[in-house]
């Protein structure tokens, strides 16, 4: 059973809230200048939802008026609903025609890669954009697809058994990122 | 849930739970590729032992568009027709390790028979004699929600043949179940007994059933399964109980649904059901949404990866 996250031992906040926001501005910066229009967004359930609205926010600062947003739910993608059981359909939301569009996965930690592996397949059945570009917040490294993000807001290492939590107030209460130690989170 | 049985049985949560997913599979039919992956891997055998056209599709469909692996048992293309008894039949099935089996039949109480034959497969009814057709209630139910945003409070006429309906059966347990009120009209000859205890008023007059209501069911008169004189003719049928536009006249905008096939101008009006108020093949589109809903709520509590290959 996964533990409490802020009850458990082997927790600590690695990135605080300061540098949680100043590394999604980086994104926007970078993704700003580097991605033409027409541009989406979305948003992988569920901390990837509210960074996907962070970054369209800030992107929309900087003067882009083509930012569309949405948002993917991979829970029936994952490849271990063998062994977890199959989820409930949840909610999928893409307002605009993909074919035109450069579309911004967004999502909060890169691990495996196999979240984007189910992301990808989920967007196939959606239609064919122009391109698929990813965004992360953490990248911690132990890939085991040949994935690799466009854009990262920090980099962590971490040990193969060691957990990185990002935290957001929309879905948490407070911003931050937090390394747990191996057994302290079953997940 | 285990299987899908019956209605009568079916804990009113689980009901609900069903007409709450389903939507969601309305939006996968929109989808540029209408497929989700929850029966991914997983073998649907449809146990098809009467003929049916929609039925069979709207499973078919079902089962595809959830990427699970739909086989058709039906019987005029299989041993079924060369004298195989039934339960040989059940224990051909077992050993190919369906999933689910979805079965339709003559003859009632087959899905229990089956449940019990093939433990390790999970059970749908897609109509079993004159006794249920669970999916058809539901799929019926779901469209008179989407009308009107609810079902409990609302008056629900049904008209027509109720002695040979399981569709007439499985709807009116779940219509009550859901918080309906479920009128019925039609020729006595067909008026099964026991309506008050189903909970279902009857009225003397499709009239007097249709006043008031929100949702009209026509039933279709069943020639196949009647052995007897029930009714004049067709003619006199449709004079007498046919739902035709003068007769809907009063009930302001209640929905018009119907199971089908249609007999037109037997026991409905082409002007009605072709109108505006006709919601027939609403009914076939959310059909395949709900059967998508019952089969992932099934496979949802079929643990998977772990099959026995010893």
């Amino acid at each position: 059973m996964p533990a409490p996250a802020r009850a458990s031992p082997g927790i600590g906040r690695i990135f605080a809230a300061s540098e949680l926001g100043a590394a999604v501005d980086r994104l926007a910066r970078r993704i700003a200048a580097e991605v033409p229009a027409p541009l989406a967004l979305l948003g992988i359930r569920r901390r990837g939802v509210p960074l996907a609205l962070r970054v369209a926010r800030q992107l929309e600062e900087r003067g882009r008026k083509d930012v569309a947003l949405g948002e993917l739910d991979i829970n029936l993608y994952r490849d271990d609903i063998h062994d977890r059981g199959i989820p409930r359909v949840g909610k999928t939301s893409i307002p605009f025609a993909m074919e035109r569009r450069r579309i911004l996965l967004v999502d909060d930690v890169l691990f495996t890669g196999r979240t984007v592996r189910a992301a990808l397949t989920a967007l196939s059945h959606f239609g064919r954009p122009r391109a698929v570009r990813l965004a992360v917040l953490v990248d911690r490294g132990g890939r085991e697809l040949p994935i690799a993000p466009d854009f990262v807001g920090l980099t962590v290492e971490a040990r193969p058994g060691e957990f990185i939590r990002v935290r957001l107030e929309e879905e948490d209460g407070e911003d931050g990122v937090f390394r747990i130690d191996a057994g302290a989170d079953g997940r | 849930m285990r299987h899908l049985l019956r209605i009568r049985g079916l804990p009113v949560g689980q009901a609900r739970a069903i007409l709450d997913e389903a939507p969601r599979y309305l939006d996968v039919a929109d989808q540029p590729v209408p497929r989700t992956p929850a029966l991914l891997g997983r073998t649907v055998v449809l146990l098809f032992r009467e003929p049916s056209t929609r039925t069979r599709s709207s499973f078919q469909l079902a089962a595809k568009r959830l990427s699970a692996e739909p086989l058709a048992f039906a019987s005029a293309s299989s041993s079924l027709s060369k004298g195989e008894t039934f339960l040989d039949t059940a224990r051909t099935l077992a050993a190919m390790a369906p999933d689910i089996i979805v079965t339709r039949s003559r003859e009632s109480g087959i899905p229990e028979l089956l449940a019990r034959e093939i433990p390790t497969a999970s059970v749908v009814n897609a109509g079993d004699g004159i006794s249920e057709h669970p999916t058809q209630a539901l799929l019926d139910a779901f469209t008179i929600r989407r009308h009107r945003g609810r079902v409990r409070g609302l008056t629900v006429a049904i008209i027509g043949d109720l002695l040979h309906s399981r569709v007439f059966r499985s709807n009116a347990l779940l219509l009550t179940m859901l918080g309906a009120r479920v009128r019925c009209a039609g020729p006595p000859t067909l008026m099964p007994p026991g309506l008050e205890r189903l909970g279902v008023e009857p009225r003397p007059s499709v009239e007097e059933a249709l006043r008031g209501a929100d949702a009209v069911m026509v039933l279709r008169i069943q020639h196949e399964r009647m052995h007897d004189s029930f009714i004049p003719s067709r003619r006199e049928y449709f004079h007498e109980f046919g739902l035709t536009e003068e007769r809907l006249r009063p009930t302001r905008d209640a929905i018009v649904l119907h199971p089908g096939p249609l007999n037109r101008a037997v026991e409905i009006s082409s002007a009605v059901a072709d109108g505006p108020r006709s919601v027939i093949l609403e009914q076939v589109r959310n059909g395949v949404a709900v059967r998508m809903a019952v089969l992932a709520e099934i496979a949802r509590g079929r643990p998977r990866g772990r099959r026995r290959r010893d």
